[in-house]
């Protein structure tokens, strides 16, 4: 099949120039064609939010996306969020606060809230719960990561 | 006892590399040269297969192979029966219907496999699964349970010549008797649905045949996968030593997983092996739906007898169960509802009776609470109406018939999941109900705070049930610890794991005995080339029974670490300590040796060794309960209904749970957190809506509602009461199933409390628009 296109997508500040087929998921793009499996597929249709990357700094459903469409975009994943000896705010939180359980739905709450921590310095409860309405977590009954958010939104505050 | 890591809640280990994307789950394997495999999945729920034309799909460019049954050969066959018949019960009636890989004469359920395409990617396999031309006679479909039970016009298996999968009755003393002498006895019917486990991450699998090494290697997130090995092994004719089974890391197991004769399990080690080649599965969302397994319903006919003072002389209840289409693992499901049918409470006479149903519908097998739910809702939901009935406090009528403390062992005289009968090992149940009846302020909001709030017209109301979960059954597990030369300690056993933190909760309890810090401990589970006996990740008992081997093997290599110190200080066993990765003489701290150059000792490259030593400082033990530990509690919510739109908020949640020794409260915690989201959803939002043609209306998360953060209570608060287990030397019960179990009945007690008990609800879940129908009745 020679349904493929050329596309250059800057992800994690590295970017990449491969030939996609027209109808591969964005996700499928990440995980697969770059490797990058931090990004979980948990439905595919839009639902869970595991898949939950930023695109242009906003956070999308990669399973939505073809990975055509990101051509000439910029994407963040989790592995470009913090390293191992040093993690993002938000990563140091969901530790701490046992924010995450199996860890496969975190990837996407990380990402859903990268913006939201920046924007609401002091976020309520309600807007914690109101923002990450959208993905799906089976283990945690999610108040330890509304207690999470509410740390690292503490911990990115400009030291006074 | 003064404990330095066992009862603290250390920080996870495994948490950097999930929170980086570091971690390796099943669909994280990559492998040069490797397949991808589809499933083309049957659209009747009951049919014939008249024939199934692949030559198309073979065409399609990328397509590698296509398979159906018949080409499988005669290494097609029936799976085996993942947990045996309960021949344990007097009298038991069981027709054994294994699980057959790909569906072979007949369809029996929607989504059963009919055909296996293997391709490049999987876009291309599902392309060609698209131009296989199957031609089905569709059958009249049973979904009905009753029906299917009395109607013999429709079989699911002719040669059993009946839809019935079992029946089992067992008594405890005679509940007829007692009714006769009952001041009243009340009936109910009760129809209780469950749902999906809905693990975020779907199932998966990825079978790599090595030519030249002979190994088969298996990457999995099943929850079995030492009886996975096993049946790999036998079913290729490979000695088990040839397949390594390696759970990656899992996200979400909750049941499901555990099986290991599904269509992947069986059918891509033998294509691995013909094409030579490694082969992916991993399932979809829509899949996991239709073709994995989950819980359903169960009707209940149920009959509570009591004296007018509330004291209950006995119970009835018969129940039917459907089981789908075959019952591979058995009657775990309505075996644990039979045991937890009497809950908390002192029920002198029971009667219970399953009626084990075959229907066209995917195969049941146990989901987080694992047939506990159904058992814990009738008992609870009886009492309400009893309560009612005899004008007695709904919480006073409990705290009457509570099991005592100075009752235990208390004995059910039920048989359950484990085949041996079911006893209470211990536990504080006046206690539990105490805590919550407090900590919710049951009394101050029956007096103030509700008639306040209804005189504003506000629906509020409160429920306050107790629960028993029965964890920690056999029959055993082990666990090997090691002391590196490099001074880690490094253990193995044989659960996965699925996110319970186990790789720091283990690490915990090793720490403890081994003077190391938790994270210099290197856990690995469910890896069979790491160690390779046990049975699994199930029914709470990864810490209880896992657990406590580990605790054994680590108690055996401390005592190895000090007979050696001990000879080479030529000082007494009693006058050292191990401590901060050292074991030196107490009051010569100087004489001192690190545990990684001890075992270095203990394991020399040249020279001799004693007679009868074993080298290196490791221990292998094994742990096997006589029956399983019991954890048990009480919950209390207070909960709103919208009167217009019938939705309906919590306010206040709270749990109180004793699940003996806590290793890790937090993680403790957490379990119970997690375990309440799916209570919820049982309760009110989750769902396997089956029509009558046994499709499933609603195989997706848009129509599937799991619980999201706006449903759940803004604060859940959870109480603790501590009865370590007699059973086991830490005292340990599990707890992973405790928040699910009891929500079900608190929610419902709450609903009807906040609607002024103007309706009386008798199935579950419910939701929005059946709460509204039963208001308007």
């Amino acid at each position: 099949m020679s349904n493929e296109f050329k596309i250059r997508v800057e992800v994690n500040g590295t970017t990449y120039e491969r030939m996609v087929e027209a109808r591969m998921l964005l996700s499928d793009f990440i995980r697969h064609e770059l490797g990058l499996t931090g990004t979980h597929v948990g439905c595919e249709h839009g639902v869970c939010g595991t898949c939950t990357i930023l695109f242009d700094g906003l956070p999308t459903r990669s399973c939505l996306m073809f990975a055509v469409q990101a051509n000439g975009h910029k994407i963040l994943t989790v592995e470009g969020l913090g390293t191992l000896e040093e993690l993002h705010p938000l990563q140091k939180a969901f530790q701490e606060k046992h924010a995450l359980q199996c860890g496969f739905c975190t990837p996407g709450f990380l990402m859903t809230l990268v913006p939201f921590v920046a924007n609401n310095p002091h976020p309520t409860d309600e807007e914690i719960r109101e923002a990450i309405g959208g993905n799906l977590c089976r283990c945690t009954g999610y108040e330890n990561i509304v207690e999470a958010v509410k740390l690292a939104s503490e911990m990115m505050q400009p030291a006074k | 006892m003064d404990r330095k890591y066992i009862g603290k809640s250390v920080k996870r280990i495994e948490d950097p590399r999930l929170l980086t994307g570091q971690a390796l789950f099943t669909d994280d394997v990559h492998l040069e040269g490797m397949l991808h495999v589809t499933f083309l999945r049957s659209d009747y729920a009951h049919a014939r297969i008249k024939s199934i034309d692949i030559s198309e799909a073979l065409k399609h460019p990328g397509v590698v192979a296509v398979y159906t049954a018949d080409d499988f050969g005669d290494y097609w066959h029936v799976g085996p029966m993942q947990v045996p018949p309960p021949i344990a019960i007097p009298n038991s009636k069981f027709h054994a219907k294994g699980l057959p890989p790909i569906a072979k004469e007949k369809v029996r359920f929607s989504g059963e496999p009919l055909a296996v395409v293997v391709a490049e990617n999987r876009y291309i396999a599902e392309d060609a699964a698209g131009e296989i031309i199957v031609d089905l006679e569709p059958l009249d479909v049973v979904v009905d349970m009753e029906k299917a039970w009395e109607d013999t016009s429709v079989l699911i298996h002719e040669d059993i010549g009946t839809n019935m999968a079992a029946l089992v009755k067992q008594e405890k003393g005679n509940y007829a008797e007692a009714a006769a002498k009952a001041d009243v006895v009340i009936k109910r019917k009760f129809h209780i649905d469950r749902g999906a486990s809905g693990a975020m991450e779907n199932r998966g699998l990825v079978a790599s045949w090595d030519n030249r090494t002979q190994i088969m290697t298996i990457w999995t997130n099943n929850q079995a996968p030492i009886p996975l090995r096993n049946t790999c092994a036998a079913n290729l004719g490979l000695s088990e030593s040839q397949v390594h089974v390696i759970t990656a890391f899992t996200g979400g197991g909750f049941g499901p997983k555990i099986m290991t004769s599904q269509a992947d399990d069986v059918l891509l080690p033998w294509i691995s092996k013909k094409l030579n080649r490694p082969i992916k599965w991993i399932e979809d969302r829509r899949e996991d739906f239709l073709a994995t397994t989950s819980e359903r319903d169960q009707i209940h006919f149920c009959e509570i007898a009591l004296t007018k003072e509330g004291k209950i002389l006995g119970l009835s209840d018969i129940f039917y169960h459907d089981t789908g289409a075959y019952n591979p693992y058995g009657m775990t499901v309505p075996l644990n509802t039979m045991t937890h049918t009497m809950g908390s409470y002192i029920v002198p006479n029971f009667y219970t009776e399953v009626r084990m149903v075959y229907t066209n519908k995917m195969v049941v097998s146990p989901v987080r609470g694992a047939g506990r739910m159904y058992g814990n809702y009738i008992m609870e939901r009886m009492l309400d109406i009893a309560a009612r009935q005899l004008k007695i406090d709904l919480v006073e009528l409990r705290r009457m018939n509570l099991i005592q403390p100075d009752m235990y062992p208390f004995r059910t005289g039920i048989t359950g999941q484990d085949f041996v009968e079911n006893i209470v090992d211990s536990g504080n149940y006046p206690e539990t109900l105490r805590k919550a009846v407090e900590m919710i302020g049951y009394e101050k909001f029956i007096k103030e705070d509700q008639p306040k709030l209804r005189s504003q017209g506000k629906k509020v109301g409160i429920g306050v049930v107790t629960f028993v979960e029965g964890t920690g059954v056999g029959p055993y597990e082990g666990a090997k610890v090691t002391v590196e030369g490099t001074g880690k300690v490094n253990v193995a056993t044989g659960i996965a794991s699925q996110g319970q933190g186990h790789y720091t909760s283990f690490a915990q309890i090793v720490a403890e005995q081994l003077g190391v810090a938790p994270q210099d401990v290197l856990v690995t589970t469910g890896d069979t080339d790491q160690f390779d006996w046990g049975a699994g990740t199930f029914a709470s008992r990864g810490m209880t029974v896992a657990g406590t081997a580990i605790h054994l093997a680590a108690v055996n290599v401390r005592k190895k670490i000090l007979k050696l110190a001990s000879k080479l200080f030529e000082t007494p066993e009693d006058e050292l300590e191990i401590t901060g990765g050292v074991v030196r003489v107490a009051d010569f701290p100087d004489k001192s040796i690190s545990l990684g150059n001890l075992a270095s000792r203990a394991n020399p490259s040249r020279g001799v060794i004693e007679p009868g030593v074993e080298p290196g400082l490791e221990a292998t033990a094994y742990y096997g309960p006589p029956y399983g530990a019991t954890g048990q509690g009480s919950v209390a919510m207070i909960l709103e209904v919208n009167p217009d739109t019938f939705e309906v908020k919590i306010q206040r949640f709270v749990l109180v749970h004793d699940a003996g020794t806590v290793i890790n409260p937090m993680i403790v915690e957490g379990q119970i957190m997690g375990g309440v989201q799916m209570g919820i959803g049982n309760a009110f939002y989750e769902e396997m809506a089956y029509d009558e043609y046994g499709q499933l209306q609603n195989a997706s998360l848009m129509d599937y509602l799991i619980p999201a953060a706006t449903e759940m209570p803004p604060k859940m608060e959870i109480g603790h009461v501590v009865s370590p287990s007699p059973l086991n030397p830490l005292g340990l019960k599990g707890v992973g199933e405790a928040g699910t179990i009891p929500i079900p009945a608190c929610f419902h007690q709450a609903l009807e409390n906040a609607l002024d008990n103007i309706i009386e609800i008798t199935t579950s879940p419910m939701s929005p628009s059946r709460l509204f129908t039963l208001t308007r009745k």
